[in-house]
């Protein structure tokens, strides 16, 4: 079976080609049992979307080690309570480094850390650290500054859908970032947001689809992890954005780009960190600069001279130049909240809680 | 609001309430029969995953909607094996058949994450089909829309006016009194639990084919439960099935919709909850009205058959 992931085989490869640089200084340990590594997932592995991404972190830490590191998942695990069950059996089957990429393993992580000091966790998205214990996350509304740009250039009638998961902070930058990309080119596009509460419900996020393109939107954009939405919109003859993955095969036609997630770059270095006795605590929020997050090759669906003005956004945030979230920005009631030339801070966007002009919701 | 914006509405709740139709009709004459099986959602996903992998690997469709039907009833089978014959318990093996459900689609949909599928065909007759409102609304469907609506039909004919009807009722609600009277109540019980997994696999194959056509783990999302809580709000009822499950899916889409129309002040999580606060109003409604006095439960569900004692 052929799979259309272009991605895994570039991980794969440059990965390899890393290995062979690295190769001298891991020698010395390579005597010693292998560096026992955990990851749990809330979703299954192959959800195509968030959980998926992640698993391709877990596999680039592979191919990069071999044999010095022995990695293990487990998939599907509830947010709460039964996560902290699944995170000390970890704990105790002797792996040293344990990754908990989702938002809600954040207490029980805590929690266990405390019980193991000598083991290291790592937990995604989150905000509490502890001596053994480091956050990180990636700048995803970075790459959704490059989407509203290119759904603003896009869209025909000014309507921009966004079909958001559940309603934190990361959730509602999204929306915000593409909202201002948007009006930056179109100052009357309108982002339409509906909510469905779910990360991942194939079936409710092809309605939620429809219910959008029903009501005048031709650009989806997505904060679910299936590829439902693009595949409704390809149906229509509509436009979306593939999330966390690059989704072109459910799509060629209708995707313009997708937000894709890279963690294999920051695991494999917090395995070499744990290998060569240099971990440290750290709260990592990497970006397109680092790239934590990247594009996936643009879709026939976008012009040439959009792919330079997009690409030249990229570079921006890229070399510093362009902070997605720059004054002036107004709220939905039109009060400026950010002012002319101001940057918001990291703070401020990791509570973000209120919508920008031009977001209906 | 004109009928302009409500045709798309409607078309989008068909699709989202036949899924849950398909399923809860095949658990409805399983449980009229007396066994609870609680497996829907793992036989789903197994129809789902066997339905993609035919489809892609043959080209047709048909002989994937057939392959999830054998499918469903495969693992019916397994169930009927371990509650009908070796007596196990029904709830644990019920759950028990959804876990595993979970874990072997995944193991055979594994290599077929990110590969596209065609989307069933709608079945149009040339004229009717384009006639406004009533063409898409009535004749613009696939062959699995109709297959459900039939299929409803279909059975609550057989369960109200058929001898053989009347025969798993009994075994149903009384099975020692089948029993006594001649009636081989396992074999009756086996033959309903095949027709649940039969329905089951074919409303997984809408989905991976129809709905969304693709194959993506646990992609039926809790439909499976919402079908088994639809047979108890439908109090054993066929048409209701069908009533409930256009019910629940028209909220659902209904507040998608309305979200996507700007709102109405509401915040999305109360939106959210629609459904499910619609399911205890009517649930209320009909078991508390004059026109209810109980809920029709058949009274040997759940039960295990033994003739001996």
């Amino acid at each position: 079976m052929i799979r259309p992931i272009d991605r895994r085989t570039f991980i794969v490869g440059s990965a390899a080609a890393g290995l062979t640089l690295a190769s001298g200084p891991l020698q010395r340990a390579s005597a010693a049992d292998p560096l026992k590594i955990g990851f749990i997932y809330v979703g299954p592995v192959g959800d195509f979307g968030w959980t998926h991404g992640h698993d391709l972190g877990r596999k680039a830490v592979e191919a990069k080690f071999g044999d010095l590191v022995k990695t293990t998942y487990v998939e599907n695990v509830a947010e709460g309570p039964d996560a902290e069950r699944v995170i000390r059996k970890l704990a105790v089957d002797g792996n040293k480094l344990i990754f908990t990429s989702s938002f809600g393993y954040m207490e029980p992580t805590l929690k266990v850390a405390k019980a193991f000091p000598k083991v290291f966790f790592e937990h995604a998205t989150g905000f509490k650290t502890a001596p053994n214990l480091s956050v990180y996350n990636s700048r995803f509304y970075e790459g959704r500054a490059v989407v509203g740009h290119l759904a603003g250039s896009l869209t025909k009638t000014g309507k921009i859908g966004y079909i958001a998961s559940v309603p934190i902070p990361e959730v509602v930058m999204g929306i915000n970032a593409t909202a201002i990309w948007a009006r930056k080119i179109r100052p009357d596009a309108e982002v339409k947001v509906v909510w469905i509460n779910s990360w991942y419900d194939p079936g409710k996020e092809g309605d939620a689809a429809k219910a959008l393109i029903d009501q005048g939107v031709d650009i989806i954009t997505q904060h679910t992890d299936s590829p439902a939405p693009l595949q409704i919109a390809e149906q229509r003859g509509m436009l979306g954005v593939g999330q966390a993955s690059d989704m072109k095969s459910f799509a060629p036609k209708a995707q313009l780009t997708a937000i894709v997630d890279e963690w294999g770059p920051y695991y494999i270095e917090r395995a070499q960190a744990v290998l060569d006795g240099t971990w440290k605590t750290s709260d990592t929020w990497h970006g397109l600069k680092e790239g934590y997050l990247s594009l996936a090759p643009y879709g026939d669906a976008v012009p040439a001279e959009l792919r330079a003005s997009a690409d030249a956004i990229k570079a921006g945030i890229i070399d510093g130049s362009i902070h997605p979230f720059t004054g002036p920005i107004k709220d939905q009631k039109g009060e400026v909240k950010v002012a002319d030339g101001a940057k918001l801070a990291d703070g401020e966007l990791l509570g973000m809680n209120w919508y920008v002009e031009g977001v209906s919701a | 609001m004109n009928i302009d914006t409500i045709l798309p509405m409607l078309l989008t709740v068909i699709a989202a309430a036949t899924p849950l139709l398909l399923a809860s009709i095949g658990e409805l004459v399983t449980e009229k029969s007396g066994v609870l099986n609680l497996g829907v959602e793992g036989m789903m996903l197994v129809g789902a995953v066997i339905a993609f992998a035919v489809t892609v690997g043959s080209g047709s469709a048909l002989l994937g909607i057939i392959a999830a039907a054998f499918a469903g009833i495969t693992l019916s089978l397994v169930f009927g094996l371990l509650t009908l014959t070796l007596m196990a318990n029904q709830v644990a093996t019920g759950l028990a058949l959804t876990i595993f459900g979970i874990g072997v689609s995944s193991l055979i949909g594994s290599s077929y994450i990110g590969t596209p599928v065609e989307k069933l065909g709608a079945l149009s007759i040339p004229g009717i089909s384009d006639l406004p409102v009533i063409g898409p609304l009535l004749f613009g469907h696939d062959i699995l829309v109709y297959g459900s609506v039939a299929m409803t039909v279909l059975v609550a004919w057989f369960l109200k006016s058929s001898r053989a009807g009347l025969i798993l009722r009994a075994v149903g609600e009384s099975d020692l009194s089948a029993h006594s009277i001649g009636y081989d109540v396992i074999k009756v019980r086996y033959l309903a639990v095949m027709f649940g997994g039969l329905c089951s696999g074919i409303a997984g194959a809408y989905l991976s084919l129809s709905y969304t056509p693709m194959w993506v783990e646990g992609m039926t999302a809790g439909r499976g439960w919402i079908a088994l809580a639809l047979v108890a709000f439908a109090s054993w009822r066929p048409w209701r099935v069908l009533g409930g499950a256009y019910i629940f899916g028209g909220v659902t889409i209904l507040q998608l919709y309305l979200q996507g129309s700007g709102g109405i002040g509401i915040p999305s999580q109360v939106m959210n909850m629609l459904p499910y606060l619609a399911t205890i109003i009517v649930l209320t409604v009909i078991s508390a009205g004059p026109w209810r006095g109980r809920l029709d439960a058949p009274a040997c569900l759940g039960k295990p058959f033994r003739p001996a004692s």
